[in-house]
């Protein structure tokens, strides 16, 4: 089956093992993903001021991209660009002015907006579509013993409206991994923010948050950190080489996109060019565990 | 800390801006220090969030708009899920933020961002950063 899906821009660029890895893991259990077609960056965050519209833009002209090209949906596996779509989208459709005036904005384009697309997170696709008893029908090889705790961050749960599960104590990730053999933990700070963009502005802030939030996983139990947002993965993962350095006890800890530890899991195993992207080497624990 | 309160620094028009840019009514906060207790980043912040929410009630809008906390803020909505009264506290920072921006004030000049660095950021954290903190 096809399913089409915006990518955003990060995916292309720092992230591209987390789309490699989707599309890999996607195909494994009969779905194509097809990226839409003219899509641009959707702003990555939402703004959330009430008067001004420009900032509501790029996301909007992708979802009119999308309804020019006839989708009812788009999978969207960024955390970020998930939120900001599903955002933008109700505060420019719920409110008819809005609406007009965004079209006006957009008075170039050969169609108006109307807001028909909806949009998904992989992970909601996982859970709804294709069930995780499915998925686990498809384990190949089981991420014994593995222990994973999933990280949410801030905003596959925030707003509440938005959240892919409950907003306080979501259980999707947790499932998932479950089903893929591992054995998942429900760390304390997988809700807390990593401070996001503040890392290019306040780097002592975001250091802190990770060694505060590794630190977290590590008490719990957990050997290893899953993530869907490219900017949780910089600060978790890249973010540690500093937080090494500010705190000599840090001890590091890999962090992945979940759909490369469901590629190892489904049998589509570990490519060696995600490791590039990775700043903790993630292959001595999948060797640990006879995953690669 | 001392404030003069008087009618005429609370019915002030910056509080009337923030209350239009954010859709918050400030006067709502009862100051229970919810948004505080779970912000992630409150202990660099020199303004607490509960405070924020109390200075814009006092019409002390010069220190909201010239605090550090606003731009420590990095949106992550836990205060506005958690606040009892359902104020969108995250809203109220984004537009004490956004009246900055819009006088080209802001903390992050692109410019400046040192070229090693530069390589290495995703194009997640600059386009977040540029939206949020470049005037
Ligand atoms: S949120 Fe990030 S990955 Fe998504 S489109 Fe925007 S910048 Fe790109
Ligand atoms: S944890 Fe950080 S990067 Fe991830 S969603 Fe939250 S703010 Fe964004
Ligand atoms: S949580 Fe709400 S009511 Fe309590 S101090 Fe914060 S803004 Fe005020
Ligand atoms: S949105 Fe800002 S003020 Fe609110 S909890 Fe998050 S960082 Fe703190």
């Amino acid at each position: 089956m096809n399913l089409p899906y915006y990518p955003g821009c990060t995916l292309k660029a720092n992230a591209e093992n987390f789309e490699d890895s989707a599309i890999k893991v996607m195909e494994i259990l009969d779905y194509q993903l097809i990226e839409m077609k003219d899509w641009v960056c959707c702003g990555t965050v939402f703004s959330m001021t009430t008067d001004d519209l420009m900032l509501q833009l790029a996301s909007i002209r992708n979802l009119l991209r999308a309804e020019e090209q006839n989708l009812n949906e788009l999978v969207v596996l960024c955390s970020m660009c998930y939120n900001t779509l599903q955002r933008a989208k109700q505060f420019i459709t719920e409110d008819e002015e809005n609406l007009n005036k965004v079209n006006d904005l957009m008075y170039k384009e050969n169609i108006r907006y109307q807001g028909t697309v909806d949009i998904i997170h992989l992970l909601t696709v996982l859970k709804d579509r294709i069930t995780f008893d499915k998925i686990k029908e498809k384990v190949k090889k089981p991420l014994s013993s593995l222990k994973i705790g999933g990280y949410y961050g801030c905003l596959l749960v925030r707003p509440q409206e938005f959240a892919i599960d409950d907003f306080e104590d979501p259980s999707i990730i947790e499932d998932l991994f479950s089903s893929l053999g591992a054995e998942s933990i429900a760390f304390p700070y997988r809700l807390e923010c990593c401070g996001a963009y503040q890392t290019i502005t306040k780097k002592d802030v975001t250091i802190k948050r990770t060694y505060e939030i590794i630190n977290s996983a590590r008490r719990a139990g957990c050997e290893a950190i899953v993530t869907s947002c490219p900017l949780c993965a910089f600060n978790l993962d890249q973010r540690q080489k500093e937080t090494a350095e500010e705190f000599i006890e840090f001890e590091k800890m890999p962090v992945f996109y979940f759909t490369e530890l469901m590629s190892v899991a489904l049998g589509g195993g570990w490519d060696k060019k995600w490791s590039k992207l990775h700043y903790v080497d993630p292959q001595p624990i999948l060797k640990e565990k006879g995953l690669l | 800390m001392s404030y003069e309160i008087s009618r005429n620094i609370i019915k002030n028009e910056l509080v009337e801006k923030i209350e239009e840019l954010s859709g918050q009514n400030v006067f709502d906060c009862y100051q229970c220090g919810t948004c505080s207790a779970g912000c992630p980043v409150v202990e660099y912040m020199d303004i607490m969030p509960n405070q924020v929410m109390r200075l814009a009630q006092f019409g002390a809008t010069e220190d909201l708009i010239n605090s550090e906390t606003i731009w420590i803020c990095s949106a992550c909505l836990q205060c506005s899920t958690r606040c009892p009264k359902g104020i969108e506290v995250a809203k109220v920072m984004e537009a004490l933020r956004s009246i900055n921006l819009r006088k080209r004030i802001g903390t992050l000049d692109p410019n400046k961002i040192e070229a090693e660095e530069l390589q290495d950021l995703p194009p997640i954290a600059l386009v977040g950063a540029f939206r949020k903190l470049t005037g």
